[in-house]
């Protein structure tokens, strides 16, 4: 499942990545990568970007780069 | 050397100094440079070490603000460096780039740090430990300033900095940066920092890529830093890559080292991504402790409420009409002060001096000139005000998360939102304020819309020529009014013709992938009135020196223009006129300056342009009102004040002019030169038009390029050319 599918309010685990150019390099070096801890809190007014708690804080990105990103709920 | 491709990076090919000359180490300040993850708290941190001492450093080729200050109470003289926040050292912008070049010793006339304050967020460790793993990697003392102590207990997270201190090699001190009492302990860890030689525990990087790194280092005679070469060989076209073969790097040795690499199995970052965090785990196993479930904070109750589905909208919208309210309501009173004593300062000026040419430079020219941009300040501050509380409370990343989907309709992304809602009161905070969009495509094409929106500025003309020509109809039962509706097309206008703008820019000057959009949402806190005071002081300072001393500059110009010749048979004529028709001393005077005007330099320049305005129905006098108001558009009211023969100073709500412009004709006989169409199109090209020299100047100094202002400056006043013929040809053929 990708993230930008996923459920909201649910503790989910990034279990790959397969990052596309610099930008989405930068969005693992913000922690988005395998093992992380990862939760949709809400989508945005217009329904993107997501806000997401990363571990320890929360980041908002839009759905086409957490697209790149696969979850799973365990 | 401006080239905007470049700017913000070091471009010389000298080799850097990687030792200072021991003769000067005796005068020479200690360096420290204070580094970390934005929004960590580093500029507080800045402010308490220095006393608030922060001045900006200017250093050749480098566009960002690099902040210095000395520190207090110090065992030895040290001079804090303020970098940029930035999350890594494989830079996205070239003001990420300045941060590893100010660490390396590349930037031209700046020392080398002797040791990095590195300020780490304790409430989110993990990837604030990444970037101090990239830190590890560039030789110098390392002291960590763990801050934000309060949040993380608030969250239930505890981090063990003993344990930390010595698993990472180099000291930690625990801290809350806005209590002064525990910043302290930080003093004397640096001075031992400076002393010692503590050496931080490095990440273990994949063997293959450590080899070539120092493989590489080798072919450039070790003038390249083991970080630095790893960000060459990593980060594909990147500005490290860039900058190496800027200093003579060759081409093929990077592209031979990336192909061993590869069959390595490292084709990007992502193995140092995964290298580094996996050393953070290990480092954080036994030293943080987080409850087993996110604790929920306050920030985490208000977030539920201002980013809602509706709510959040609802918030976003009643932000903006405060903001807005405050901008053209509250800013009014203080605007009508400055205006008041401008005005009766040029009274008083004007009596005791004799009449003549010292008169009218000092009144007309000086007076005038500096009044007309004092009287910007008070939206300008209460602009910064808003915006820096907005800002410091970590609103404002909301919003431009929330209007992300909007601004991307345009190519740009949220971070474009901020600058351009400050454009609705004035471009040139707007401008300045660009610098926080890091992807230099995007802060370039938000930079030159900035002018569409309708600053504070256009609206004197919007008011005088809707008052003067658009008739006071009401409709829905008199809740809407005729007035209103074309003042709103007015605003709407400037942003309807922005979006194709950015759009057509982005796809051709300034074409490439999108810088795509990810922001941090820090955590609420309540704004600190010294930090929003700052902001604001700053402003104001610079609004004052750059723009009024360009403003006064211009001004003068005008002035001179509209002056000269002044010729006594210009005088005489008016005269002998006067005495046939029988004028009274007040109309003798006011046509004496209609004519001094129709004679100067700026009326011939009207009457040049005249051939091509004329087909927008507009007569030579509308021509010197825009050739006049180059410096600042509000200049036109004054100048079609003294054109129609009132003298200089007028305002919109002067009945006078507004008379005078419905009562002026063409000459032998012609119609009214003012009808609603054209009137329509005065606005429309003052709405789309570049005239005003400040933001012109603002933009040659943020994009380093003369370029930009001239290709702004003519493109707008094309646009609005255009503009203004089609509405005034609509106009006439709808019968208005």
């Amino acid at each position: 499942m990708s993230l930008a599918n996923a459920p909201l309010a649910t503790p989910l685990r990034i279990t790959g990545i397969r990052p596309e150019g610099a930008m989405s390099y930068r969005l693992m070096e913000m922690g988005l990568i395998e093992g992380a801890q990862v939760e949709v809190v809400r989508r945005a007014p217009l329904g993107d970007p997501l806000h997401v708690r990363l571990g320890d804080y929360h980041l908002s990105l839009r759905a086409s780069d957490a697209d790149l990103v696969d979850v799973s709920d365990h | 050397m401006s080239h905007p491709e470049t700017a913000g990076l070091c471009t010389c090919t000298s080799p850097p100094t990687e030792s200072h000359g021991s003769d000067n180490t005796a005068v020479r300040p200690a360096t420290v440079a204070t580094v970390g993850n934005p929004n960590t708290g580093k500029s507080t941190l800045f402010n308490a070490l220095t006393g608030f001492r922060r001045r900006v450093a200017n250093y050749p080729g480098v566009s960002v603000d690099v902040g210095r200050g000395p520190v207090r109470d110090a065992a030895r003289p040290i001079e804090l460096l303020d970098l940029p926040g930035t999350y890594s050292l494989a830079a996205l912008s070239p003001d990420e780039m300045v941060v590893s070049n100010m660490l390396c010793g590349r930037v031209e006339r700046a020392e080398r740090p002797d040791c990095i304050l590195a300020i780490l967020d304790a409430s989110n460790l993990p990837r604030n430990l990444y970037f101090f793993s990239q830190l590890a990697d560039i030789d110098l003392p390392i002291v960590v300033a763990l801050n934000m102590t309060d949040i993380a207990e608030a969250r239930g997270i505890a981090v063990d900095a003993g344990r930390l201190s010595e698993r990472l090699g180099v000291p930690v001190v625990p801290m809350v940066a806005t209590r002064e009492a525990t910043v302290k302990p930080l003093l004397e860890a640096l001075d031992a920092a400076l002393d010692g030689a503590a050496v931080a525990t490095r990440t273990q990087l994949p063997e293959a890529l450590v080899h070539e790194a120092a493989a590489l280092r080798e072919t450039f005679g070790g003038q390249l830093h083991f970080a630095e070469a790893i960000r060459v060989l990593l980060d594909r076209d990147g500005y490290a890559e860039q900058q190496y073969l800027e200093r003579g790097g060759d081409p093929n040795v990077i592209s031979e080292a990336r192909a061993r690499l590869n069959e390595a199995g490292i084709d990007g970052p992502g193995a140092e991504v995964r290298a580094r965090y996996a050393w953070v785990a290990k480092i954080l196993d036994g030293v943080i402790s987080r409850p087993d479930k996110p604790i929920r904070t306050a920030s985490d109750r208000l977030d539920a409420v201002l980013t809602h589905r509706f709510g959040g909208a609802l918030a976003l919208f009643a932000v903006l009409f405060v903001l807005f309210q405050g901008i053209f309501s509250f800013a009014t009173y203080p605007m009508d002060w400055i205006d008041a004593a401008f005005g009766s300062l040029g009274g008083l000026v004007g009596g005791v001096l004799p009449e003549g040419i010292l008169n009218s430079l000092i009144v007309g020219g000086l007076i005038a000139g500096v009044g007309g941009v004092l009287v910007f300040l008070p939206q300008i501050l209460i602009l910064f005000a808003f915006l820096a509380v907005l800002e410091d409370c970590g609103y404002l990343a909301r919003a431009a998360s929330m209007m992300d989907r909007v601004m991307r309709a345009m190519g740009l992304s949220g971070r474009a939102f901020i600058p351009l809602l400050s454009s609705f009161a004035c471009a040139i905070p707007a401008i300045m304020g660009t610098r926080a969009i890091a992807d230099r495509r995007e802060r370039f094409v938000t930079i030159l819309i900035t002018p569409f929106m309708s600053c504070s500025a256009r609206l004197p003309i919007y008011l005088l020529l809707i008052t003067a020509f658009v008739p006071t109809e009401r409709y829905l039962g008199g809740w809407v009014g005729l007035q209103g509706l074309v003042m709103l097309a007015m605003y709407l206008v400037g942003v309807i013709i922005a979006i194709p703008i950015a759009w057509l820019l982005k796809k051709t000057a300034f074409a490439g992938p999108s810088a795509g959009f990810m922001l941090e949402l820090p955590s609420y806190k309540w704004p600190r009135p010294r930090a929003i005071w700052q902001r604001m002081h700053f402003a104001g300072k610079h609004f004052l020196v750059r723009a009024g001393t360009v403003i006064l500059a211009v001004s003068l110009v005008v002035w001179a223009l509209g002056y000269f010749p002044h010729s006594a048979s210009t005088a005489s004529t008016v005269r002998q006129k006067g005495v046939e028709q029988g004028w009274d001393e007040a109309k003798l005077e006011s046509e004496l300056a209609g004519a001094y005007l129709r004679e100067s330099y700026l009326g011939r320049m009207g009457r040049t342009i005249e051939p091509v305005i004329k087909p927008i129905g507009w007569d030579w006098r509308i021509g010197v009102a825009i050739i006049a108001s180059f410096p600042a558009r509000e200049v036109v009211i004054g100048t079609m004040g003294t054109i129609f023969n009132l003298g200089g100073d007028v305002d919109e709500a002067h009945t006078g002019l507004r008379d005078a412009i419905q009562a002026a004709t063409w000459p032998d006989g012609g119609g009214p030169v003012f009808t609603l169409p054209v009137a329509l199109s005065i606005m429309v090209f003052f709405a789309l038009c570049a005239q005003c020299s400040s933001t012109l100047v603002m933009i040659g100094r943020e994009t380093g390029s003369w370029v930009w202002p001239v290709v702004s400056f003519t493109g707008m006043t094309t646009i609005a050319y255009f503009a203004a013929w089609a509405v005034a040809a609509a106009a006439r053929a709808a019968g208005l």
